[in-house]
């Protein structure tokens, strides 16, 4: 004779046994939904990049301290700030070669980040050496309303460098010099609204590049023209 | 006692009659105090660039400055220094010091191992008009025209004595904020067409040449600042 608990503890048990099986072909199923869906989802062809167009670059040279135009075709995207964080890219790139005629180190991934803002009003005659102040990025408040300022007037381009860069710079004014011309010039060059240039080193200010060239200051890229370096 | 009165006015018409009246040459007008500051860059904690051979930037410019401040000094030229030790200066003192010596010339001495020959710049800043007030930041900006034509003379000077220049404008916080004709002066190795070196910067004969081309340059400068 089988104890009355004993068939109660045998039916629970077979309950459960039943439940955990139905419960387990449940997540079979969920599994195998997932695999065939991982797999529709697989790359089966190739990502569209950005189609390559000519850039021009202003590249530095030491043995001159002159600025050369170059022409080269690489992709570009049709954001402006992911744009220009393309050319910088390329140009810092150059610079990293092992023949380059301005060697740095770091390369392209030495420019973490550019932002374009509306940029300020700078006076001009005599008002025009007065830059904006550490830190400050309004002299004036803008004349147009911001949107149609963003549309089409002058812009700020603040341009996002990184500390192993800025660490690693050869020290020199001639060789601080030309790289910050060089990367105005070049923005100037691909992206005209582009006047003023401002830089940060790791999201910060910084007093110098590697010990010269004045990093607080707003650069106007049209000081960064080719003619830059004259030869004696 | 009239006689006496008498006596004395003709002894006194007597020897104003008597004395020689010749026309004194009028004392020469002081000629304006010609004094030139040297700058040896960075210093004390700020070591500079590091040359070939493990030289400090910082030692090269003062060294520098220490010859071309005798040869100045050996010329008859009033010399003020930034600084004659590894001491840490900061730019905003140099300005200082080179604003109240109130010099007609200001050289930045640097070095550096990239490039080649004699680095001359002038600020970078927008000419302007003097002003009784100037911002701290664009001083330079009323002088940046002397500015340019004291590198042209250091050019002069350094192209006579052989050696490679170039010109340019940078924006130094030191620079910018002197009021006297201001010039940074960065040596750099002389190289061959192939980029060898030819003269390093720890080469004595290299830099004695560019302190005597400097020396010759301001003693034209001076010249050229005391013609009317």
């Amino acid at each position: 004779m089988i104890p009355r608990y004993q068939k109660f503890l045998f039916v629970i048990l077979l309950v459960a046994s039943l439940a955990m099986a139905v419960g387990l072909w449940e997540l079979r199923e969920r599994a195998h939904q997932r695999m065939i869906a991982g797999q529709d989802s697989a790359p089966t062809s190739a990502p569209e990049v950005a189609p390559a167009e000519q850039a021009t670059l202003l590249v530095a040279n030491d043995s001159d301290g002159s600025l050369l135009t170059q022409v080269h075709s690489l992709p570009l995207p049709a954001d402006p700030g992911a744009r220009a964080r393309a050319v910088l890219g390329k140009l810092l790139d150059l610079y990293a070669a092992p023949d380059a005629a301005h060697s740095v180190p770091g390369g392209g991934s030495s420019v973490t980040q550019v932002f374009l803002l509306a940029a300020p009003e700078i006076g001009t005659g005599t008002d025009a050496a007065v830059k904006p102040k550490s830190g400050e990025f309004s002299v004036n408040p803008p004349a147009a309303p911001p949107q149609d300022t963003q549309q089409t007037g002058p812009q700020l381009a603040v341009v996002n460098l990184t500390g192993s860069f800025a660490a690693s710079h050869p020290s020199g004014i001639e060789t601080e010099t030309l790289t910050v011309l060089s990367i105005c010039g070049t923005l100037r060059a691909n992206l005209p609204r582009v006047t003023q240039v401002r830089f940060l080193v790791d999201g910060l200010e910084r007093p110098t590049l590697a010990g010269h060239a004045d990093l607080t200051r707003t650069y106007l890229t049209s000081d960064a023209a080719p003619a830059e370096g004259a030869h004696p | 006692m009239r006689w006496i009165q008498w006596t004395l006015a003709a002894l006194i018409a007597g020897g104003l009659a008597g004395a020689p009246v010749s026309a004194q040459p009028s004392p020469p007008a002081p000629q304006a105090r010609f004094v030139v500051v040297l700058d040896a860059a960075h210093g004390g904690d700020d070591t500079g660039g590091r040359l070939n051979g493990g030289q400090l930037e910082k030692a090269y410019t003062l060294a520098l400055s220490v010859r071309l401040r005798s040869l100045l000094a050996a010329r008859g030229i009033q010399v003020v220094t930034t600084r004659e030790s590894d001491a840490t200066i900061d730019a905003n003192k140099r300005a200082e010091i080179a604003n109240h010596a109130q010099a007609r010339a200001c050289l930045s001495l640097h070095a550096s191992q990239s490039g080649s020959g004699i680095h001359l710049f002038a600020s970078s800043l927008a000419p302007a008009q003097p002003t009784r007030f100037a911002a701290w930041k664009t001083a330079q900006a009323a002088s940046v025209t002397r500015s340019l034509a004291l590198a042209g003379v250091l050019n002069s000077a350094l192209l006579h004595a052989g050696m490679s220049v170039t010109l340019g404008r940078t924006t130094l916080p030191a620079l910018d904020s002197m009021t006297c004709p201001a010039v940074a002066v960065e040596v750099a190795p002389e190289r061959s067409t192939l980029k060898e070196i030819t003269a390093g910067l720890d080469d004595k004969n290299y830099q004695a040449r560019v302190a005597a081309a400097l020396a010759a340059a301001l003693v034209e400068w001076r010249t050229e600042a005391h013609q009317p």
